[in-house]
């Protein structure tokens, strides 16, 4: 596999209202390089979960982007605090955001298991103490 | 639905995207998790929410969704005014409640639409 672009972004984990500029720049660079609406629309789903995840529950980290003419790779990585249970952290529902996270409109419990479902691959590596990454790839059809 | 119609419907102001009042919407979905929204629209071109920060903004955008109804009388900050015109989005606020804002609207045609989460 070819790339034809990379990309890379560092994530502010103390701004809040900043969340998200990473998973915009991304969604404009993947529109103004002509995918698809509706992979963009899955990878900036992905990401932006993604993203508001490093900032809620790790203290930032940084987001790849591989761009390839038949897939596109995501890599988001921190060094928070990791993740005791994977499978439970994938169960819908299952969140331990705290109140004020849950009064930002986030902390449903439903990031992890959205950007399984918007991505045709999707890998956590995390380990408890040491942080996070998480590899996705979406299928250019 | 044309967005203006949505604006005389709820008594709205419009606060960004004014030269956008002729968009076409068929279809909305109101809540104030984000990351419910995100995992629920399908294609809704509305967000109705009582929340009020940044990102009420982005996950529009991420969502292609067209304007964004701050019920309630929450008013945006003026970063986020900024935000919803780089992003194209019509920004409204209504003093009307999300449940009677919903009604008047459902009321009028603007559906549901397919929200299915697997
Ligand atoms: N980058 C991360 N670092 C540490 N823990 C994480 C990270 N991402 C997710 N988690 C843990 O996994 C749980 C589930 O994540 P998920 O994104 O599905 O839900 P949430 O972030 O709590 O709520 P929502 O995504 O609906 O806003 C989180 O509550 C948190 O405990
Ligand atoms: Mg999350």
């Amino acid at each position: 596999m070819s790339d034809i672009i990379q990309l890379h972004y560092d994530v502010d984990g103390t701004d809040f209202a900043a969340a998200g500029e990473a998973s915009m720049k991304i969604k404009k660079e993947l529109r103004s390089l002509g995918f698809p609406q509706d992979v963009i629309r899955r990878i900036a789903i992905a990401v932006y979960e993604g993203e508001i995840n490093m900032v809620i529950h790790a203290d930032g980290g940084t987001a790849d982007v591989n761009v390839g003419l038949d897939e596109i790779e995501i890599i988001l990585a921190d060094t928070g605090p990791g993740i005791p249970d994977v499978e439970k952290a994938m169960q819908k529902g299952w969140s331990t955001a705290s109140e004020e996270v849950r009064n930002s409109g986030f902390g449903a419990g439903m990031g992890l298991p959205n950007m399984k479902k918007n991505t045709d691959e999707m890998v956590i590596d995390t380990e408890v103490g040491v942080g996070t990454t998480i590899r996705m790839k979406v299928y250019v059809a | 639905m044309k967005i203006q119609e949505i604006v005389a419907l709820i008594d709205a102001e419009v606060k960004s995207g004014s030269d956008k009042l002729e968009e076409e919407v068929s279809s909305a979905f109101g809540s104030d998790m984000m990351s419910e929204v995100l995992a629920y629209v399908q294609n809704q071109g509305v967000l109705l929410t009582g929340l009020v920060n940044e990102q009420i903004i982005r996950t529009a955008a991420m969502m292609n969704m067209y304007c964004i109804i701050m019920v309630r009388g929450k008013q945006p900050t003026d970063n986020m005014v900024e935000m919803a015109e780089d992003n194209d989005l019509v920004l409204l606020t209504t003093e009307r409640t999300l449940y009677e804002t919903s009604g008047i609207l459902y009321t009028n045609g603007l559906n549901p639409a397919g929200h299915s989460y697997v």
